[in-house]
C-alpha cells in the first residue's frame, strides 16, 4: 500500500483563531483505497484541518495537492466539485426537505430549465439501495429518520458527487453497536471502491478495526503517521497526550492509607445515552476518587449525572443507603454534593462581581434567594476561607476577572466549600493554573478528605491522581471500564493501558 | 391513511388554512344573503390584489427564518413617485412604471446586502429600511398627489368578464406573480435553496448551496414584490400618498402565517399565503356586510387568528419533537428488502 503516490497532501498547514493557534504546521498525506484515522484529543485541530481542507476555513498558510496537482479551496462547494466531500458529526443536512432532495439539493436533475421531480426520487432511492444498501421513502422529510438513517443518507449526498475523498468527522458518536457495523459495511465497501476515507473518532476500537493509517495531532501540531498495523495502542495513547512511555513507568508514591469510611454515595447502572454508559460507583466518605480518561472519554458527563446538571436515562443513585433523585443541581447541592466545574471562565465564575460576591453565591442560591445572608456574616466566612485558602490579593472586593487563574480557582472552591458538601466534585481543578497553586489545592483536597469529605477528582494529569486519590476509576469511549485502587504501587502506564484498552 | 396523515404533519398547517377559508366562507354563505355570489368572491382578488403580491414575496422572507419589515412603507413610496413622475413630471407611464419597479427593488437589494455582508439581523435591517422609505415618501410630498392620467385610469376600471362577474387587471398581474412565486419555489435552485436555508442554514452553507446570494436575492426579490404591489395599490387609489399603506407589512405578515408558513422558516407554500391573505378578505366582507360592526373587528379577527396559528405551530413541533424522540430510533437500517413505502406528492 506504501508503495502508492499519495492522492491528496497537505503539507504545512497553519490556522490562527484569534487567541488560538489551532493549527501548527500540519501535514496530512491520504491515499486511495485507505481508510485514514485522524487522531488527538478534544481541541487538537483535527476538525479544523477537515475543515481548512474543505474550504470552510481559509488556511494560513500551507498547501493542498490533489493527484499531484497544487489546489486552492476556498469555499465547500469548490471543495466538492474537486470530489472531497465531509460528513459531520452533526448531521448537516436540512430535517425539512425530504430525503431524495437532501441528496441532490444544489445540483438537481432537470427538465427543460425546471427541477424533475420525478428524476431526483428514482436517482436517490437508486443511490441509497445500490450503493448503502438502504432502502427507504425517499420522499419522506429527513427528520422523520433516525440520526445512523440521516449520516447515511449524508453519505450518499457527498457519494453523489464525484467523490474522491469522504471525510467523516466523529460519524458515529451518537450511534449505537449495530448502526456503526452498518456504517463501516459501507465504509468498507467504498474503500473498496478506491475512494480515500478520512476517518474521525474518540473510540479507539473503531480505530483499530476500521483504518489502516494514523496521523496524530496534538494541540494543534503535527506528531506524526504511522500505519495502524504497527502503533500499539498504549503508544498511540502517549502520542495523543504527549508523555513518554518510560516516564510514565514510574510508580506511585502515594503513601497515604485510607482509613476507610461508610459509603456516602453509591451509583447503580446510571447512564445517559450518547454520553456515558451505565455504570457502577461507589464514593466512601474521606475518600477521593480519581476519573482517569482521555479528553472526550465521558469524564465530564459522568461527574454531570451526579450533578444533576445533565439528567440520567436510567439507573439509581443512593445517599447514605437511601435512594434519591437527582434531577436537577439544585437537589444534589441539597444532598450535600457540590460541582465544580471545568469551564471555569463559562460556567463557574462571574467576572464582574467581588470575591465576596462570587463566594457567596452557592449559599445564597442554598439558602434560597429571599434570605439575604446579612453583610457582616458573609464578610465573616469569606475572610475565613480567604485565609484558609490563601488567595491572592485578600481583599474581598476585589473584581474577580483581575485574579489570576489559580486564585479565581480557588474563589471557585471556597464556594462549594461554604456550602459544606459531604462530596465534592472537582472537574479539572488544576487545568491551566501555575505549579505552587495546583500544590496548594491538592493539599487541600487531602486535608478536607481526612476530615471526611468524599471528593471526585477529574484530572488529564495521571501523576496528580496518582499523588491524591485512593481509587481510580478509568473511562474509555463513554464507558467506565476499570476501576484501580492505587496502593500497590500503579504506574501512570497502567492507567493508560486501561484508558487505551485492547491488550 | 392514518399513518400518511402522521408523515405529513408538516402540512398540517396549510390543510387547516384551506379548511378555515372554507367554513368561514360558508358561515358567510349561510348568514347573508348576497354572499354567495361569484363577484363576491372575486372581489376577495380585486380588492387584495396587492395583498397578494407582498405575500408572496415576504413568503420567500419567511420560508428563510427573516422577516421584510419594509414593505409597507415602499408600496406608500413607490406611489407617490409614480404619483409624481405622472403628475408633475409628466413622464410617459412607459418610464414611470419601470423606474416605480427599480425603487424597492434597489431597496431590497440594500436591505440583503446590509443582511448578508454584515450579517444583521433582519428584523434590525428592515426596520430601518420601513423608517427610510416611508421617509423619503414624505419627502418627495407630504400631501396625496391624485392622478389622473389615461394608462391609469385604463388599469383602475378595465373590467375582464368572467362569466358576469368580472377581476380587474391587477387580480391579472397578482396571479402571474403567484404563478411565478410558485415556479420558482419548487422548480427552481433558488426556490429550493430558500427552503434549505429555512431548514439549517449552516447546513445549507455546508452543502455547497449559494446561501448569501440568495439572501439577497430574496430581499431583492420582496422589494420588487412591494414596488409592484405599490403599483397596483395606486392603480386601486389613483393617487400617491406618503400615508398609503401604513402598516401593511404587518397584514402581510399575518397573511403568510395564517397561509401555514412557519416564522422559523423552512416550511411554508406561497399557495397557503394566497388563502392566507382571502382569509383576511373573507372576515373583511362578513364585517362589511354585517354592517353594524365597526371595522377594527378585522383587526382583532387577524389578531386571534394569528395567535391560534402561532400556538397550533408551537404544538406541531413539539409534538413531533416527542415523536422523534420516541420513535425515530426504531428503523431497522439492517432491513434491506421489505421498503417502507409510503406513498406521497
Ligand atoms: N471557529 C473557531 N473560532 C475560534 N476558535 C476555534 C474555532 N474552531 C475551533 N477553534 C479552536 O481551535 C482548536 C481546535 O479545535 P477543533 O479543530 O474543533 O478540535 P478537534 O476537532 O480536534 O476536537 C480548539 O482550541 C478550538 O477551541
Ligand atoms: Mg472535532
Amino acid at each position: 500500500m506504501s508503495a502508492k503516490t499519495p492522492m491528496l497532501r497537505m503539507d504545512g498547514i497553519n490556522k490562527v483563531f484569534p487567541g488560538v493557534k489551532a493549527l501548527t504546521n500540519v501535514n496530512f498525506r491520504l491515499f486511495p483505497g485507505e481508510v485514514h484515522a485522524l487522531m488527538g484529543e478534544n481541541g487538537a485541530g483535527k476538525s479544523t484541518l477537515v475543515k481548512v481542507l474543505t474550504g470552510v476555513y481559509a488556511s494560513d498558510g500551507g498547501t493542498v495537492t490533489l493527484e499531484g496537482k497544487p489546489i486552492q479551496i476556498t469555499t465547500p462547494l469548490e471543495a466538492q466539485e474537486f470530489g472531497i466531500s465531509t460528513v459531520y458529526q452533526e448531521v448537516n443536512l436540512c430535517p425539512n426537505l425530504s430525503v431524495a432532495e437532501n441528496i441532490f439539493v444544489g445540483r438537481e436533475p432537470r427538465k427543460r430549465g425546471r427541477i424533475d421531480w420525478k428524476e431526483i426520487n428514482r436517482r436517490a432511492e437508486e443511490l441509497l439501495s445500490t450503493r448503502l444498501n438502504l432502502n427507504i421513502d425517499v420522499t419522506r422529510e429527513l427528520d422523520s429518520y433516525s440520526v445512523a438513517i440521516q449520516q447515511m443518507i449524508a453519505i450518499a449526498r457527498s457519494l453523489n458527487v464525484s467523490a474522491k475523498v469522504l471525510i467523516l468527522d466523529e460519524p458515529t458518536s451518537s450511534l449505537d453497536t449495530n448502526e456503526v457495523e452498518q456504517l463501516f459495511a459501507v465504509i468498507r465497501k467504498l474503500k473498496s471502491e478506491g475512494l480515500a476515507i478520512v476517518f474521525i473518532s474518540h473510540f479507539l476500537d473503531q480505530i483499530y478495526e476500521i483504518s489502516d493509517r494514523i496521523t496524530v495531532l496534538r494541540n494543534g501540531n503535527w506528531i506524526g503517521e504511522y500505519m495502524t498495523k504497527e502503533l500499539p495502542r498504549l503508544e498511540l495513547v502517549s502520542k495523543m497526550i504527549g508523555k513518554e512511555l518510560d516516564v510514565l513507568a514510574e510508580a506511585s508514591s502515594n503513601k497515604r492509607i485510607f482509613k476507610g469510611g461508610e459509603s456516602f454515595l453509591q451509583a447503580d447502572q446510571v447512564y445517559k445515552k450518547g454520553k456515558i454508559q451505565p455504570f457502577d460507583l461507589n464514593m466512601n466518605r474521606g475518600e477521593i476518587v480519581g476519573l482517569a480518561g482521555l479528553l472526550g472519554s465521558g469524564r465530564s458527563e459522568l461527574a454531570r449525572l451526579l450533578f444533576g446538571a445533565d439528567k440520567s436515562d436510567g439507573g439509581t443513585i443512593k445517599i447514605n443507603g437511601k435512594k434519591v433523585s437527582l434531577n436537577s443541581p439544585k437537589q444534589a447541592i441539597t444532598n450535600g454534593i457540590a460541582f465544580s466545574s471545568e469551564n471555569r471562565k463559562t460556567e463557574g465564575i462571574i467576572g464582574d462581581l467581588s470575591i465576596r460576591e462570587n463566594m457567596i453565591l452557592a449559599i445564597q442560591g442554598v439558602k434560597g434567594w429571599f434570605r439575604y445572608i446579612p453583610r457582616k456574616k458573609q464578610n465573616e466566612i469569606v475572610d475565613e476561607y480567604i485565609k484558609l485558602l490563601n488567595i491572592n490579593p485578600p481583599n474581598p472586593e476585589q473584581l474577580i476577572k483581575n485574579l489570576s487563574g489559580g486564585n479565581q480557582q480557588k474563589v471557585l472552591l471556597a464556594r462549594w466549600l461554604i456550602t459544606n458538601p459531604e462530596l465534592l466534585i472537582l472537574d479539572e481543578p488544576t487545568r491551566g493554573i501555575d505549579v505552587g497553586a495546583k500544590a496548594e489545592i491538592q493539599k487541600l483536597m487531602l486535608s478536607l478528605s481526612e476530615k471526611g469529605m468524599s471528593i471526585l477528582f477529574i484530572s488529564a494529569e495521571l501523576e496528580e491522581i496518582l499523588r491524591t486519590c485512593q481509587r481510580i476509576a478509568v473511562l474509555r469511549d463513554h464507558e467506565k471500564v476499570s476501576e484501580l485502587e492505587n496502593d500497590n504501587g500503579i504506574t501512570q502506564q497502567d492507567i493508560m493501558k486501561e484508558m487505551a484498552g485492547g491488550m | 391513511m392514518l399513518k400518511r396523515l402522521n408523515i405529513n404533519y408538516k402540512h398540517l398547517p396549510i390543510l387547516v388554512t384551506v379548511g378555515l377559508f372554507i367554513l368561514m366562507y360558508i358561515f358567510g354563505s349561510m348568514r347573508y344573503t348576497g354572499f354567495m355570489s361569484s363577484q363576491v368572491f372575486l372581489n376577495l382578488f380585486i380588492n387584495n390584489a396587492f395583498l397578494i403580491i407582498l405575500a408572496v414575496g415576504m413568503t420567500f422572507v419567511i420560508l428563510t427564518g427573516g422577516i421584510d419589515l419594509s414593505v409597507g412603507s415602499v408600496i406608500a413610496l413607490t406611489s407617490m413617485v409614480a404619483a409624481d413622475l405622472i403628475m408633475n413630471a409628466q413622464l410617459s407611464p412607459w418610464l414611470v412604471i419601470p423606474i416605480s419597479l427599480l425603487v424597492g427593488t434597489t431597496l431590497g437589494l440594500i436591505n440583503g446586502c446590509i443582511i448578508h455582508f454584515f450579517n444583521i439581523q433582519p428584523f434590525i435591517v428592515t426596520l430601518a429600511g420601513l423608517f427610510l422609505a416611508r421617509g423619503l415618501a414624505y419627502l418627495i410630498n407630504i400631501e396625496s398627489i391624485a392622478i389622473t392620467d389615461p394608462f391609469f385610469d385604463f388599469m383602475a376600471k378595465t373590467r375582464i368578464p368572467i362569466g358576469d362577474s368580472f377581476i380587474s387587471i391587477s387580480v391579472v398581474i397578482a396571479l402571474v406573480v403567484v404563478l411565478i412565486g410558485v415556479y420558482l419555489a419548487h422548480y427552481t435552485n433558488f426556490g429550493r435553496t430558500v427552503y434549505a436555508i429555512g431548514g439549517s442554514e449552516q447546513s445549507a452553507v455546508l452543502m455547497g448551496l449559494p446561501v448569501g446570494r440568495t439572501k439577497i436575492l430574496i430581499y431583492t426579490f420582496s422589494g420588487f414584490c412591494a414596488s409592484l404591489a405599490g403599483l397596483v395599490f395606486t392603480f386601486y387609489m389613483l393617487s400617491g400618498y406618503a400615508l398609503h399603506a401604513n402598516g401593511m407589512e404587518l397584514d402581510v405578515i399575518a397573511s403568510v402565517v395564517i397561509g401555514g408558513t412557519l416564522l422559523t422558516g423552512g416550511v411554508g407554500y406561497v399557495a397557503g399565503s394566497v388563502i392566507g391573505v382571502l382569509i383576511l378578505g373573507v372576515i373583511q366582507t362578513i364585517i362589511i356586510f354585517e354592517g353594524t360592526l365597526s371595522s377594527w373587528w378585522t383587526k382583532i379577527a387577524i389578531g386571534v387568528l394569528v395567535l391560534a396559528f402561532i400556538v397550533f405551530q408551537r404544538i406541531l413541533v413539539v409534538r413531533s419533537n416527542v415523536k422523534k424522540a420516541a420513535g425515530a430510533n426504531n428503523v431497522d437500517i439492517k432491513e434491506s428488502s421489505p421498503p417502507l413505502k409510503t406513498k406521497s406528492m
